[in-house]
């Protein structure tokens, strides 16, 4: 990080300004998350009351993060459950299967090569909310309409694409001559790829994973149509059910956000770095 | 970014790497392909069936009536204000999005004390649900109890809180706001990367020209973002265009059609009037739009000419 030396030859009243500016564009994109966190620890009288206050009166609520698993609203704890569950299994899958196919790609001509890759770009192009009454449909015909693995094999599928991108994208730059080197040697392609390869290239794989997992964290519309049974739901589809309402429980939607949403802002700043390396490598050439 | 190259112009050197057959691919692309095959292109092709079949509404496939449902599609009164909804909200929200994003990215890429920090402050939208970001807006601009309506009558723009949810217009402004901002973030990144890949010496070099300041950006760096644009902006218009949750929370409460756009008028017709067979076939038609616009994008702009 550079301080107040920079290399644009910027006077110090610049450097001062752009702090000033850096200022106000971080407070804009964090007020609507500082006003679900103050809500989350009122009162619900409270934060139904008119007009509105902009702080807790009756102090900190902090309770209502123990209340809020137990609303007659949606069972929260197990929407939970179900969003991490779906999110991490969707997650393990792209991986099991998009690593092999991007590492192939990237290293092997075969016949139908494009072909593969040209369905993986189509696929990029589309979401699950596109094709819901088909998805719909089917998995109520495959006996799998609202269950889990429903969700996990849709949030994976729609998924994969991005992740072989990317990881296709970092295959390609880890030079032949390392492959070629542990082939004399007698290496398998398996070996190959999980000793020589896999050490090499894992900022792509944990820019795709996080990409993947929140996606699949974040995923609406498939589970909307999809899972019918409210303990089955993730936190997406859960907490609409609370807009609308005569008198919403704003302070457990607020709170089970907050709880919802720590942990993916977390994973998201420990790659903010490589963040911008892995789009340039996925996306920008 | 030197991580990228195309693998095909390397590849051909070592004899080792060709003479691969299809079946001996298999076992590395085959589950991906076995997943796409039946997760994507399976219902891509039985929603395009479904479409042309009569559908009870628990599901029982009735008979076939051609072309009937999208003879349907077409007649329905409401039809053309969805459309005309679901083009003002792509255009709008792409175009704010992109120019913003071009701005806050250029701003980012300057190095100032707490640039970081910044940083991640913008990700935040982008790592925090849409469904989430877009309930606190839903609240705060509540008339009654809404944060955001009391912050504008206390600083003396509205004298009493604003209905914003509770007309179209309104809604579709505040929906389109909330658009922009929870897209903002993914093409501000895109773009900073892009940014970041421009070689020190082109600027350098503009700046020897005597270029000034709009000068080198409107025809030095924003060439050069192209690809990342390009990108950007395909991957925003489709993640806009199949919006739902968004529209669905914060026009959702709004009778009639006036606020809806295609996405979140098949989910009404899907949930609502359990019509699997009509909003099956409005469904094609929105894929169709999406395939015709992905097509035309990828052919005018290329955005991965490289591939």
């Amino acid at each position: 990080m550079s301080f107040l030396v920079t290399e644009d030859r910027a006077s110090q009243k610049t450097v001062i300004w752009r702090m000033v500016a850096g200022l106000g564009v971080a407070a804009l994109f964090l007020v609507p998350y500082a006003v679900m966190l103050i809500g989350s620890l009122k009162t619900r009288s409270e934060i139904l009351s008119i007009p509105p206050s902009y702080m807790p009166r009756e102090g900190a609520q902090w309770s209502n993060y123990l209340t809020m698993w137990d609303t007659p609203e949606t069972p929260v704890a197990y929407n939970l459950i179900s969003t991490i569950v779906i999110s991490l299994c969707a997650t393990l899958l792209v991986l099991l299967v998009a690593t092999p196919a991007a590492y192939y790609t990237a290293r092997f001509k075969f016949p139908g090569k494009m072909v593969f890759m040209f369905l993986v770009i189509v696929t990029q192009m589309l979401q699950p909310a596109v094709l819901t009454a088909g998805l719909f449909k089917q998995m109520l015909a495959m006996n799998l309409y609202d269950t889990w693995l429903a969700m996990i094999l849709i949030n994976a599928a729609f998924n994969l694409a991005f992740a072989v991108w990317i990881m296709h994208s970092f295959f390609a730059s880890v030079p032949k001559e390392v492959d070629e080197a542990a082939q004399i040697d007698g290496a398998g392609k398996l070996r190959v790829l999980f000793k020589i390869n896999l050490p090499l290239v894992w900022p792509g794989i944990v820019t795709a994973v996080i990409f993947t997992f929140v996606s699949c964290w974040n995923e609406f519309a498939a589970s909307l149509v999809i899972l019918s049974t409210a303990e089955n739901q993730p936190l997406s589809v859960a907490l609409t059910k609370f807009v609308g309402q005569y008198s919403t429980a704003w302070q457990y939607v607020f709170g089970v956000s907050i709880v919802a949403i720590i942990p993916v802002i977390v994973l998201f700043m420990l790659i903010e770095k490589r963040l911008i390396g892995g789009l340039s490598a996925g996306a920008v050439k | 970014m030197s991580v990228a190259t195309a693998p095909k112009r390397t590849a051909k050197r070592s004899s080792a790497r060709e003479g691969g057959s299809f079946l001996a691919a298999l076992p590395w692309i085959g589950p991906a392909l076995l997943l796409i095959l039946a997760i994507v292109v399976f219902p891509a092709g039985y929603m395009i069936y479904n479409s042309t079949r009569k559908i009870s509404q628990v599901g029982t496939d009735l008979k076939g009536v051609g072309l009937d449902n999208f003879a349907k599609v077409f007649a329905d009164p409401a039809l053309p204000r969805i459309l005309l909804n679901t083009v003002v909200w792509v255009v709008v929200v792409v175009a704010f999005t992109v120019l913003i994003s071009l701005a806050l990215a250029q701003f980012l890429n300057k190095p100032f004390p707490g640039r970081t920090l910044v940083r991640m402050a913008v990700i935040v939208p982008w790592a925090a649900s849409v469904v989430m970001t877009t309930t606190v807006f839903y609240y705060a601009v509540d008339p009654n109890y809404g944060i955001f309506n009391k912050f504008l009558t206390d600083i003396g723009i509205l004298d009493e809180g604003f209905g914003f949810t509770k007309n179209a217009v309104p809604a579709m402004a505040v929906a389109i706001v909330v658009a922009i901002f929870v897209s903002i973030p993914f093409t501000t990144y895109t773009i900073l990367a892009g940014l970041q890949a421009i070689p020190n010496e082109t600027l350098e070099a503009a700046r020897m020209d005597g270029a000034n300041r709009w000068g080198t950006y409107l025809f030095v760096i924003l060439p050069q973002l192209r690809g990342a644009l390009a990108v950007a902006v395909l991957i925003n218009i489709i993640n806009v265009f199949n919006n739902l949750p968004i529209l669905k929370i914060i026009t959702g409460a709004i009778p009639g059609y006036s606020a809806d756009t295609l996405m979140t008028y098949i989910f009404k017709v899907l949930q609502f009037d359990r019509r699997l067979d009509i909003s099956s076939a409005l469904s094609v038609v929105n894929f169709a739009i999406v395939l015709v616009i992905v097509a035309i994008y990828v052919k005018t702009v290329k955005p991965m000419k490289e591939v």
